[in-house]
Order: C-alpha cells, then structure tokens, then sequence
C-alpha cells in the first residue's frame, strides 16, 4: 500500500496541472517548426511536397486508425476518399458543367463527406463480415469494383476523364489553392485529423475497439456488439478518408478514376506501413517519406545513370526492405534504435529508464 | 445431390427451371418477339460461350491461389504477377522456337520454380503471419511488374495458336433461320473450346488426384489439420512446396492460356489477381469445385453484363459478391467455420 501512494499522488498531480503543460514538449517543437516553415521554404515544396504529404497522411490516418486499432487492414481507404472527391465535384462546382450541380460549397462539402460516411459504413457492414486476410481481399475488390465503374460510367462519374476544375471555394476572400492558404489549410486538417485519432484512441469507444481487435469474444461476452464497433470505426475512417479525398481534389483541382485506381489504394497501405502502424504519427511520417521518394526518385535515378522511368522500383524495393526486416515500420525501428540505447552494456539488460 | 434436393426443395427446383429455360434458350429457335426484346440469339450464344471459356480461363488462375491458400493459408498477392509472368515467358518461347504448344509446358517449369523460390525464400520465413505476407507480396508484384515492364517493355502481346487451332468452327448450335429455310449454325473459335475442355480435364485431374491419391489426401489432411498431419511423419515442408509449385506452374499455365484468349500487357496481372480474389470470395477460400464454380459465375456475369449492360458490367460482377458475401460469407463451396 505504501508503494502505491507516491503513484497516486503523481497521478492527481498530473490531474491538476492545466492541459497546456500535460502536453509533451516534442509536440511543442514540431507545431512551432510546422508553423514557421513557410518562411523558409519554397512554394513548390509548400503546396506539393507538405501539403500532398498532409494529404496522404490524412487518407492513411484512416487506414492506420482501422488497421492499427480495430485489426482491419482496408485497401478501400483510397475508395473513400475519391468518392468524398467525385461526390464534391458532382454536387459543386467543376469544369464538366452538365454533370455539375453548381450547389454551394456549404451543401456540397458536408453532402460529400456524408456520403462518402455512408459508403464507408456500407463497405464496413460487408468487411466486417469477414476476418484477418480475406479483409484485404474483399477491400481491395471493393476498392478495383469501384475504380473500373468510375472509368465505365459516363452519367455520373464521366467516365475515363473524370471532373477537372474542381476548386475549393474562395473564402474570406483567400484564394485556398495558394500555397500559403493551402499549407495551411492541410495542416489544419492534419492536426485536427491527428489529434482526433488520438483522442477517439484514448476515449471510451477507442478503448472498445482496441478490446474487439484483442479479443472480439471476450468483449462479446462482456456485452459490446462487436459488429456495431467495427462498423463504427469503417464509418469514422471513411469521414477522415473523406476529407482527405476533398483536399486530394483541391490540391490536384480534378478527380479522375486514375486517383481512384489501385495503385494508390495500394500506396495507402504502403505509407502506412513504412510509418508504422501503431501510433497516429506514423502515417504522417510513412507520407513524408513516400512523397520524397516519389518526388526525388527520378532525379536520383537520372543522378546515378539510371532510367527515370524505374521509380516505382525504387518505392516497390524501398517498401520490400522495410516490411521483410520491420513490420512496424519506421516506428518499429525507431522503437527497436531506442531499446538499443536503453541496454546495459555490460549486462545486456534494460537499465529500467528510458534515456531519451 | 439428393440431400440437397432433400433439404431445399424450392432451391432444387428453381435452378432446375433455370436449367431448362437456360437449355430451351441454347438449342430453340428462337420466336421473333423474343429477338425483339432481348437481341439475336448469335449475340447471347457468343456472350454464353465467352463467358464459359473466360470461366475457364479464371479457373486456371484461381484454383492455383486458392490451393495455395487452403493448404498453408499463404496470402500470395504475387499471383497475378506468376500469371503475367507466364504469359510473357509463353509469348516469348513461342515466339522464338514457333512451337505453341511448347509454351505450357515452359510456362509451368519456370513460374513453379518461381513459386518455390517464392515458398522457400519469402513465405517459410513468416508463417501464420497474415498481414507480413500480404505485405511483402504487395511489394514483390510492384517490384516484378517494373522489371518485367522493363525486361518485355510496355506492348501488348499476343501468342497466336497454330494454324490447326486458329480459325472458327461450325457447332450444331443453330442460331437463325434463313428466310430460305435453312438452318444457319453458330461459329466458334476452334482455340477456344480447345484450351476450355483442357481446362476441365484439368479441373477434374485435379479433383481425382486430390480426392483418390496418395498425395492428394496428404493435401487434405494439411488443409485440416496440418500440425497433427506433421506430427504424423508426413514431410510437410516437402508437400508445401510441391503445392505451391504446382499452384504457381497453373498461374503460369494460365498465363499462356490468356495470352492466347486475349493479350499480355502489364496492367494484367492485377486483372487476374482481382479476378482470382473474387472468384475464391464467391467459390470459397481452398475449394476446388468452389473454384470452378466461381469462375464460370464471375466469367459468365461479365460477358453478359459487357453484352447486355455495358456500363454496369463491372457492377454486375461485384453485386455478385456482395450477395455471397452477405448470404454465404464462407463463400458457395466453402465449408463452415
């Protein structure tokens, strides 16, 4: 019982000190860094490297959120988000007037993300039904039934060209595709998007999940509808994939079935796992690394005498390499870097305090 | 058969109407007001045998993943990579030595060899780890499909069968009357029906070796219960082996197969393992007859659906999903649990 007070005590006094300070100092560092970068970097680098990294980071905040603490690996993530995207685009404004509905940015936007919510649910009542491998499986069935219909389907989807001039709306008179305005506008989202999971990981209903994806029987026989939690989760992580996919449309101003296809349903999956799938960072991290390599890879590869052309290769290795030797991705390397630096030397065992 | 007439009665009895109104609608003739809703008979008996023999082709792919997933419940997202694979190796030894039918025998040698590299190297390494080999696959096919892009190059290819095969053949299905008075019969590509009765000869050397060997009822025990089968002396690291040889050589098989039926381009090997993904979902996971069955529904909805609703057709193949998914989740042959 002695032992046990000084924790109490620390504890309460956790409690009492105001939220501000609970607030780990890493995160005081990078929110500085994020916010003054534009200073110091290009437009390029804002609009296309940052804000596609947001972007993507977003969409597989969705996966990592599914995967990571409801145990469902879903390739239909990148689904979500392009039908968020084509639903914004039918129901707003785009170039492909006889389709577009020219609605206002205030119906079209949270019509979007509802249906793209719906869709997501519908998905989810269908994985759920399913476990483990033949999850992936069905998603990614899902997710090709979905590309190959935006390509076939002329009335609605217009077809293999897809909607182009899709523009986010001018307000407070701030032009949002502007680098500034748009770096911007992605952190927002990805902070606010980071900060949910987050909070939705700790919260009672985070907490559920975590349970289903450990042991679906015993939180039956607890009394949780395991089904109504899984599909819960396909829900909210269709909405994230679906603001993901809004901003996705802005940044390249169209949607087509190529953002569709599966090769960046697959890449989601990708950037998720060379993040790591245990913890919200990690899809951010994974999109970082995914846009430099996309990005660099052909002038790196024309750099060391090599064809352009072969950057796939070089994601496809780089992506091979991690998943053969860390399933967990850079986190788990990170992790593995640090329980390294925690052993005794000598005795080989954890000094018990964690170093850094 | 029996039982099943037995347990459900009403389901005997409308898929027997359906294969009687399916029989009267291959060999009638058809009445004009018939023609007049649904289109020509030539155009339906075309649909119905593209979608048969694509049954076939889907076969050859599918049977192979889903032998390999019954027996070790190895994910191998790499399989339309063999397919694609084989095709080209097909393309290629055709091309150079001008023997068609030597292309199989290739195909099959060298994508199984590549199907152990790929048991021995990748799969042994992480057994019961699901999402590993999900992953690790994923990473093999994007990497196999740049090579090969960059080995073979971005064409399409088409292995043309020989001159004994190539070229259409009369049936005795009667499609038309002539005003005449005579009958006008339907035309088939004579490779078609070919590579088709070889696939179900294929289909049912399967089904024996599995159901009436040695071997096979290794196979059986593994998909069961593999550790007792281990413990039993069975050298099961061997049979995995073997399986997933054979499953890889059918990939590569297949590959030939659709290279003939269609084309080799890159973009097919993703194709072939969604349509391999669907068919096991709607047959059932390391079900052979599932398999077939599956194949024939998936390959049957899509040349339909491309004939008679264009737009949909990939709808139609998905919905088909969705309802087994939702009635059956362990797919139509799949067994319980």
């Amino acid at each position: 019982m002695v032992d046990l007070t000084p924790d109490l005590a620390q504890g309460r006094l956790r409690q009492d000190r105001a939220w501000v300070e609970r607030v780990p100092p890493g995160y005081w560092v990078m929110g500085v860094v994020l916010l003054v970068i534009p200073a110091f970097v290009s437009p390029f680098v804002m609009f296309q490297i940052m804000g596609w990294t947001f972007i993507l980071g977003i969409i597989s905040l969705s996966l990592m959120f599914l995967a990571g603490y409801g145990g469902m690996v879903s390739l239909a993530q990148m689904a979500f988000a392009g039908f968020a995207g084509y639903m914004m685009a039918i129901f707003g404004n785009s170039a492909i007037e006889t389709i577009s509905q020219g609605w206002p940015w205030w119906i079209a936007i949270p019509l979007a993300l509802f249906l793209a919510t719906v869709f997501a649910t519908l998905v989810g009542w269908l994985a759920v039904r399913t476990e483990g491998i033949y999850t992936i499986m069905i998603t990614l069935a899902i997710a090709a039934a979905f590309f190959y219909f935006t390509r076939q389907n002329y009335d609605l989807f217009n077809g293999f060209q897809g909607f182009n001039s899709v523009l986010p709306p001018q307000l407070f008179g701030v032009d949002w595709r502007g680098p500034y305005a748009f770096y911007y506008l992605t952190l927002f989202f990805a902070v606010g998007a980071y900060a949910l999971v987050l909070y939705i990981s700790r919260a009672p209903f985070g907490l559920a999940l975590q349970g289903v994806r450990d042991n679906p029987r015993r939180m039956a026989a607890l009394g949780y509808n395991v089904t109504a939690h899984r599909v819960a989760a396909y829900a909210f992580a269709g909405c994230l994939a679906g603001i993901g996919g809004i901003l996705l449309t802005w940044q390249s101003s169209q949607i087509s079935p190529g953002t569709v296809g599966i090769g960046p349903a697959i890449d989601i999956l990708i950037i998720a796992v060379i993040g790591g799938l245990r913890h919200p960072i990690g899809p951010f991290i994974g999109a970082f690394i995914y846009v430099i390599l996309k990005t660099f890879a052909v002038d790196f590869l024309v750099n060391l005498g090599l064809a352009g052309e072969r950057f796939q290769l070089v994601i496809g290795l780089g992506f091979l390499i991690i998943v053969f030797f860390s399933p967990d991705g850079v986190l788990g390397l990170w992790e593995k870097f640090k329980a390294a630096r925690n052993r005794d030397p000598l005795t080989g065992e954890s000094r018990g305090q964690d170093p850094l | 058969m029996r039982r099943f007439a037995n347990a459900h009665p009403v389901w005997t009895a409308l898929i027997a109407l359906a294969v009687v109104i399916l029989l009267w609608l291959i060999f009638a003739i058809w009445p004009q007001g018939l023609v007049d809703v649904i289109g020509k008979k030539k155009v339906f008996l075309a649909a119905l045998f593209n979608g048969i023999t694509l049954g076939g082709l889907y076969f050859l792919v599918a049977s192979g993943f889903t032998l390999i997933f019954g027996l070790m419940r190895n994910v191998n997202l790499a399989h339309g990579t063999l397919y694609l694979l084989g095709g080209y190796i097909g393309f290629h030894t055709a091309d150079i030595t001008g023997y068609w039918l030597l292309a199989f025998p290739v195909a099959f040698v060298v994508v199984g060899f590549c199907g152990v590299l790929l048991q021995v190297l990748v799969f042994r390494r992480m057994e019961g780890e699901d999402l590993r080999q999900t992953l690790v696959t994923i990473g093999i096919s994007i990497v196999v499909a740049d090579l090969m892009l960059w080995g073979f190059g971005g064409d399409f290819f088409n292995i043309s069968p020989p001159p004994w095969l190539s070229g259409p053949v009369e049936t005795f299905f009667v499609t038309t009357v002539k005003r005449s008075g005579d009958l006008v019969y339907m035309k088939y590509p004579m490779v078609r029906i070919v590579i088709f009765i070889a696939a179900v000869i294929l289909g049912i050397a399967m089904w024996l070796a599995l159901n009436r060997t040695r071997i096979g009822m290794m196979i059986r025990a593994g998909v069961d219960d593999r550790d007792m089968l281990q413990a039993t002396g069975a050298r099961i690291q061997i049979v995995f082996v073997g399986v997933f040889a054979f499953g890889a050589g059918l990939a590569g098989i297949a590959g030939v197969v659709g290279g003939t039926f269609q084309s080799v381009a890159p973009g097919e090997d993703i194709r072939f393992l969604l349509a391999s993904l669907v068919v096991v979902i709607v047959g059932g996971m390391g079900s052979i007859p599932g398999a077939a069955l599956g194949a024939l529904l998936i390959g049957l909805a899509e040349q339909f659906g491309s004939v008679y609703f264009p737009t949909y057709a990939v709808v139609l193949t998905f919905l088909i999903m969705v309802v087994v998914l939702a009635f059956r989740p362990q797919g139509l042959m799949g067994s319980e649990g």
